[in-house]
């Protein structure tokens, strides 16, 4: 693996190839905002809190530091005042669902989002998809998943499935930005597959 | 038919085909593209044949259902050839005469040719038409001489002679320069330059490699790469296999909506006849080169247009985008090279290996060459498909092509590039139609989609719309195009509905800042120019809405009364007879009065209203007047007439 070498923030960092920028970053110490990344996980770039200025041959581009991968020569801003403009709009639509996730109250303090902003939405996920490529991914069970597209994407238990998996393992809980993954869950569970007193443990 | 193995077997083949079409013999040609089949093209066709045969004209005339020539607007259209008559908005009725007055007594059907609304004068060909008089066909000008399920015709009219000379002559690094000297710039939407990503793709690592037609076209409105597919699908295949030759790809898919059965027929047949040719499979005219060719059924996702996502619909997955870099060129198609191009783009690459790059690029502007085939609809008189060539004015498209606005009605804007481009203001008709120009106004060439409107048109409606179109078309995985949609979508849909509040253009423009910047693919990042372009050009019928409660166009329904003119209304009954509300108050003699309260806003009573009296107006941004006290409604007529 060859070295790359790129400025992030001004200060020249040594990156392998492959890396990605929130990597690299990570290397020297400068934190980048997420809320879709998880380190046992394929990055996904779906939160976009992660966007950075990225000059490269002349151009910047605003990037996703989870997916971007180093390049020689790159100069990567990861604070500017375009860039805390776009996170604070993010965070305040994501803000319209989930108003009271710990996460996202502490990133709009740091910001300063509005988190009424925007009329609230009923659905308090903000479809991060930690839950559904937690599953897949590592536990590979896929027990939950994407349904619909646009606005009306949401995530959904599989009763067939999660009736059989879910109750040992929970791992998705705590990874949710939001607790609306519990929230899904114990949901279908009450509709599709309710406890009865004999599986009571 | 034996497979050809040499340049030299094609061209014999082709001769023999040409000479045993005898040449003067008459030929009906009838558009069986989607556009005249739903006008009736078919039973025009199965009237044809039964005339035909019952006048004893049977071995004397061939019939054809030919792919789409773009007049849409006047189909289904029928040519008769040798003397190439056009024939427009032909019903089934109308065949015996076109029979016996042409076939038989070599007479033409006045009555069916066209007429031109302004002078009067009457053009019997195709080329006399204004509507083609302006174009330059280079693509689907040939459709109309070419049955597509047969591709005997294709080879009549030199078809598979690029990629002959491709094959026979020239090596794919000798390919990939020619398109690149052509300047070529992809159909699809981006207009990134065809021959630098065929050369990436080129010098990519790797043995296995893929090509791809992107077929997915979903723009609404637009149907450009819908009229190549069926009316001339052997085209495209022929500049996929140059394609795949100049890459160094042996397998290629065909991505078309699953919406286009026809297109997804005729292309899939032409693979089977090209197969049997031996314009694919293995050593391909005795050249060594192997290709095989799929047709894959895209599921109805817009998003699947954009490559990434029609990459990973073609791999099985959900049609989601990923992010780029890594570009499809280095790691597309099961991680393999792999280049992407539009139906429209790859029709283009066999006329620029037969007539050369040079011809090619004397057509178009400095930075966009070749023509553009472009889907003219909405309101303009002749709507269809239209091929100009790059640089002509916006103006010339709507008013010389498309021969103007139906109906005496004002000119008002005209929407290019789908739900990622723009709406351009009557200021800017006469700019240069490119893909360098069009983004200066806040637009794009986008594959082709062209929307006319005129002053009856919303233009906050108009971003509502695409808007709207995109909350459900985009993939919802990453917020700023997801949400950001919602939000905007919320807000139009606030302001069409009278419930806009001030600030609310502020908030329209910094959610489109941050879709644009921070979306994953470029359906977010253009998924605001159509609001964008319309605060830019039409702020004030924004304020309007918000402001004044007003559509000044009268066609919000929520900020439109309709209201009758105690002076104008003669109490004909008309209105009140056809009103599905039961709404309007009055009888004989009665002057009618609208229940506002019961009024549904249908417009049936505008509509209706008798153009001699004009007593039904709409009303916006001002209250409606009280209605006339009912002992004031009785009509003392002077005289009775008659």
């Amino acid at each position: 693996m060859s070295e790359i070498r790129l400025q992030i923030d001004g200060k020249e960092v040594a990156a392998k190839e492959g890396m990605t920028i929130l990597q690299a970053a990570e290397t020297v110490g400068i934190s980048i905002p997420t809320l879709c990344n998880y380190e046992k996980l394929e990055p996904y770039g779906a939160c976009r809190i992660c966007t950075v200025e990225a000059e490269s041959r002349g151009r910047t581009n605003l990037v996703a530091a989870c997916l971007y991968p180093v390049e020689p020569d790159l100069v990567v801003r990861t604070r500017s005042e375009k860039i805390d403009k776009i996170r604070k709009t993010l965070l305040q639509l994501m803000m319209a669902h989930a108003p009271d996730s710990p996460q996202l109250q502490e990133l709009a303090t740091e910001y300063g989002a509005n988190a009424d902003r925007f009329e609230k939405e009923g659905a308090f996920c903000i479809l991060c998809g930690l839950c559904v490529r937690y599953c897949a991914e590592v536990k590979k069970k896929n027990a939950l998943a994407f349904v619909d597209r646009g606005t009306k994407r949401e995530i959904s238990f599989i009763p067939e499935i999660a009736s059989k998996e879910c109750w040992n393992c929970k791992e998705c809980f705590p990874l949710c930005p939001t607790s609306y993954a519990q929230a899904a869950y114990f949901l279908t569970e009450a509709l599709a597959f309710p406890r009865t007193s004999a599986s009571e443990e | 038919m034996p497979r050809i193995t040499s340049p030299v077997e094609l061209e014999k083949v082709r001769q023999e085909i040409v000479a045993s079409k005898e040449r003067n013999k008459p030929c009906v040609s009838i558009c069986v593209g989607a556009g005249c089949l739903a006008s009736g093209a078919n039973e025009v066709m199965a009237a044809f044949k039964s005339e035909i045969e019952k006048q004893g004209l049977k071995t004397e005339v061939n019939t054809k259902g030919t792919g789409c020539p773009g007049f849409c607007e006047r189909g289904p259209i029928v040519v008769v050839y040798p003397e190439e008559i056009c024939y427009l908005q032909v019903k089934a009725e109308d065949v015996p005469e076109i029979v016996s007055q042409t076939l038989k007594g070599k007479k033409v059907v006045e009555r069916l040719v066209y007429v031109d609304p302004a002078t009067g004068e009457k053009a019997t060909k195709e080329s006399d038409i204004p509507f083609y008089k302006n174009q330059i066909r280079s693509i689907i000008g040939e459709n109309i001489k070419i049955d597509p399920k047969n591709i005997e015709d294709y080879l009549a009219v030199g078809g598979y002679s690029a990629l002959a000379k491709a094959l026979s002559g020239m090596t794919p690094e000798q390919v990939v320069e020619e398109v690149k000297t052509s300047k070529i710039r992809g159909r699809g939407g981006a207009g990134f330059p065809t021959g630098m990503k065929w050369e990436f793709a080129r010098k990519a690592p790797g043995d296995t490699k893929y090509v791809v037609v992107n077929a997915d076209e979903g723009d609404p409105g637009a149907f450009m790469d819908r009229a190549v597919l069926e009316g001339n699908p052997h085209s495209v295949l022929e500049g996929l296999t140059i394609g795949a030759y100049a890459i160094g790809a042996h397998e290629g898919y065909i991505y078309v909506r699953q919406e286009y059965p026809l297109a997804i027929e005729n292309v899939t047949l032409a693979i089977k006849q090209s197969e049997e040719y031996g314009f694919l499979g293995k050593n391909i005219l005795g050249s060594g080169f192997d290709f095989t060719v799929k047709v894959a059924r895209g599921a109805g996702a817009f998003v699947c247009g954009e490559e990434t996502s029609l990459l990973a619909s073609l791999e099985g997955r959900a049609g989601e985008p990923k992010a780029r870099p890594p570009f499809p060129a280095t790691k597309g198609l099961w991680g393999k090279p792999t280049n992407i191009n539009n139906v429209e783009t790859w029709a283009n690459v066999p006329l620029i290996i037969s007539k050369g790059a040079a011809a090619f690029s004397a057509v178009g502007t400095e930075g966009s060459k070749g023509t553009k085939i472009f889907s003219l609809v909405g309101k303009v008189k002749n709507t269809g498909l239209v091929e100009v060539p790059m640089g002509i004015t916006l103006r010339d498209i709507v008013f010389k092509v498309g021969g103007g606005i139906p109906g005496e009605k004002k000119f008002k804007a005209v929407q290019t590039g789908g739900p990622s481009g723009g709406c351009i203001p009557e200021e800017h008709m006469d700019m240069k139609v490119d893909f360098d120009e069009l983004p200066r106004a806040g637009a794009i060439m986008g594959s082709g989609g062209m929307i006319v409107m005129d002053e009856d048109t919303c233009m906050v409606d108009v971003a509502r719309y695409f808007v709207d179109f995109l909350s459900d078309e985009s993939c919802g995985k990453c917020v700023p195009c997801r949400e950001g949609i919602r939000q905007m979508n919320k807000i139009l849909s606030d302001i069409t509905k009278g419930k806009g509040k001030e600030g609310d253009i502020e908030i329209l423009e910094e959610l489109s800042e941050a879709t644009t910047n921070a979306s994953l693919c470029a359906l977010g990042k253009t998924a605001a120019n159509p609001v964008l372009s319309t605060i830019r050009y039409f702020r004030d019928e924004y304020e309007a809405h918000i402001k004044g409660k007003k559509c000044p166009a009268y066609s919000c329904k929520e900020l439109v009364a309709y209201y009758i003119d105690p002076k104008k209304c003669q109490a004909c009954m008309t209105c009140a007879k056809q009103c599905p509300a039961d709404a309007i108050v009055g009888g004989k003699n009665q002057i009618h009065v609208i229940d506002q309260a019961k009024c549904t806003k249908c417009g049936t009573c505008f509509e209706v209203c008798p153009t001699k009296f004009r007593a039904v107006t709409k009303i916006s941004g001002e209250p409606v007047p009280a209605p006339i006290p009912e002992e004031a409604r009785t009509i003392v007529r002077e005289r009775k007439q008659k």
